[in-house]
């Protein structure tokens, strides 16, 4: 197999005496989806925000195509195409939605020690911005303030934020979180377009929207992986169905 | 941007208007009272605009920013004493110093957010205070006099009142326009990101804080600038102009007027010290007054003055 794009090498992080991250290692291929699930607390978001580097981890390493990162800072992890999206909606709520996608477009254009001219007027970011809010169809509400659009609306302008600084791996935290059926309904369809383009870790609770999706499945029970593998693999996984999803009826739907 | 005829730009506008038309109306009535209370009024109104900059755009509350008036202001009262008397090397003097200072107080209290931010920052100002009030040379706790305002050549002659008035005027003019194309500059936006959602910024990949340094610091000569008007404006330069309650305000002066609104800090400027000037001639207790005010404006104005105007127009 060829290096991975993204290589997790027993990652620890403690918090106080809880080990939220226990020696996670996993790997995700280029062109993969890879979903990442587990019970509330299990260390999935903790997880995340280390491949971010919001959190430094306290032993372990991360690899993005070959190259160390376990120790650079979030902002440089951006420009070597790691994008987010947050669990709790985290956008600019004073800014329009175009506004938001243009930002993320422009910290990749470059610095921004930019003091004169307009950035509101900038057309490749402005182009940028509408193509990225197009993608998750968002297009016509371009120039509403974020805090006006709907929970759903925002869901799908973080994925907006996120695509538009051309990223190579999506690192998408429960993007289903709050919606309604329709809306998950919807960003399942927008997701498995998006697939095409651009390797995805997908932290999510929607079952269904897993096992649609998932190229790849990483269980993790407890701050360990406790499998990883196909989503037929991960459904016949005797210590999976005990540890997690036995009591959690979400899979017995699917078998 | 679009320009509406709403209530908050008739106020922006007849405010310009009557601040351009001020020394006609003084020279008609004689009242030369008004031309000296409106130029310190322009004055500090363009520092309080150089601390809506980081404060209303930028989110950072600094609570030290009168240092700068202190800083240019000695760089042109030192200077002076020691002979330096051309405004020409007296006011690049007071801009640097200040961005100097802006660059040491901003990379160390930048590291912080929040309460400590706002204790850093009145901690630096209140050395700044202590250190003025020990140069025994230049008048220490007593003050600097300054003989004679900075020298311009044949340009401008600062001892003239109208003159003057005009350079003060020009100066804000000036910064306002300077703050208003930095605030919808690339820049600008990330200032402004940062402030709204500093991890989302972060996320996205901006390095947030060479960004916010870089705004303490225009914002510091900003108001390094004002000091140095101030200075030749008072004849006069003394510790008291970097005292924390004269840091103090020119907060209020920025939440009375609007935090994160161009014109806000003018308006601001204008109510505040026009205010303070007639309370204080109807009783010594003006500040009794003024406090349960400012607490209104607060309390219900979120937005202050340029908040209330804008909401004016939807009724």
């Amino acid at each position: 197999m060829a290096e991975p794009l993204l290589r997790v090498e027993g990652l620890v992080r403690r918090f106080g005496g809880i080990v939220a991250t226990d020696h996670v290692s996993l790997d995700v291929a280029r062109g993969e989806l890879h979903a990442i699930i587990g019970p509330n607390g299990a260390g999935k978001t903790t997880l995340i925000s280390q491949l971010t580097g919001q959190l430094v981890p306290h032993a372990g390493s991360i690899h993005l195509g070959g190259r160390d990162i376990t120790r650079v800072p979030s902002y440089r992890r951006s420009a070597l195409g790691l994008a987010r999206s947050f669990q709790i909606t985290s956008l600019l709520l004073d800014f329009t939605a175009a506004d938001n996608v243009a930002l993320a477009a422009q910290a990749h254009d470059g610095h921004s020690f930019h003091f004169w001219a307009d950035a509101r007027k900038v057309p490749h970011l402005r182009t940028a911005a509408q193509a990225a809010l197009d993608r998750v169809g968002l297009g016509a509400r371009a120039n509403v303030l974020v805090s006006r659009l709907s929970h759903g609306e925002q869901r799908e302008l973080e994925l907006a934020v996120a695509l538009a600084t051309r990223p190579q791996l999506l690192l998408l935290d429960e993007p289903m979180a709050g919606l309604g059926v329709t809306e998950s309904a919807r960003m399942v369809k927008l997701l498995q377009e998006l697939r095409r383009e651009v390797s995805i870790v997908l932290v999510e609770h929607d079952m269904d929207a897993v096992f649609a999706l998932a190229d790849r499945i990483s269980v993790l029970v407890y701050g360990r992986v406790i499998a990883s593998g196909t989503p037929a693999e991960i459904r016949q996984n005797a210590e999976v169905k005990r540890a997690y999803l036995g009591d959690q009826h979400a899979v017995s739907r699917h078998d | 941007m679009k320009t509406r005829l709403d209530a908050r730009n008739i106020v922006a506008g007849l405010v310009i208007a009557g601040l351009l038309l001020l020394p006609l109306y003084t020279s008609l009535s004689g009242n030369v009272f008004a031309l000296t209370l409106f130029t310190r009024i322009v004055i500090f109104a363009l520092a309080a605009a150089s601390l809506n900059l980081i404060m209303g755009y930028g989110g950072m509350m600094s609570f030290g920013h009168a240092a700068y008036l202190g800083i240019g202001g000695y760089s042109v009262g030192i200077l002076a004493a020691e002979g330096i008397g051309s405004g020409f090397v007296q006011w690049p003097v007071a801009l640097l110093s200040s961005a100097l200072f802006a660059v040491v107080i901003g990379a160390l209290s930048l590291r912080t957010r929040g309460v400590y931010f706002i204790m850093i920052t009145l901690a630096f100002a209140q050395m700044a205070y202590y250190v003025a009030s020990g140069l025994a040379r230049y008048g220490g706790d007593d003050g600097l006099t300054i003989y004679k305002r900075s020298d311009f050549g044949g340009l401008i002659n600062l001892s003239n009142r109208v003159q003057f008035y005009y350079l003060c005027l020009g100066c804000l003019f000036a910064g306002l326009y300077l703050i208003w194309r930095i605030v919808n500059s690339r820049f600008g936006m990330v200032v402004q990101g940062l402030r709204s959602n500093e991890a989302r910024m972060q996320a996205i990949g901006f390095p947030a804080t060479r960004y916010r340094l870089v705004c303490f610091v225009i914002s510091g000569t900003l108001c390094g600038l004002a000091g140095a008007l101030l200075a030749n404006n008072t004849d006069f330069v003394s510790p008291a102009v970097m005292y924390w309650t004269r840091s103090g305000d020119l907060m209020v002066m920025v939440i009375l007027g609007g935090m994160g609104s161009l014109f806000g800090p003018v308006i601001g400027a204008v109510v505040y010290l026009v205010l303070e000037e007639f309370l204080s001639q109807v009783t010594e207790y003006w500040a009794m007054i003024m406090g349960p005010l400012l607490l209104l404006i607060v309390l219900f104005g979120r937005g202050g003055i340029d908040g209330l105007l804008g909401r004016l127009r939807r009724g």
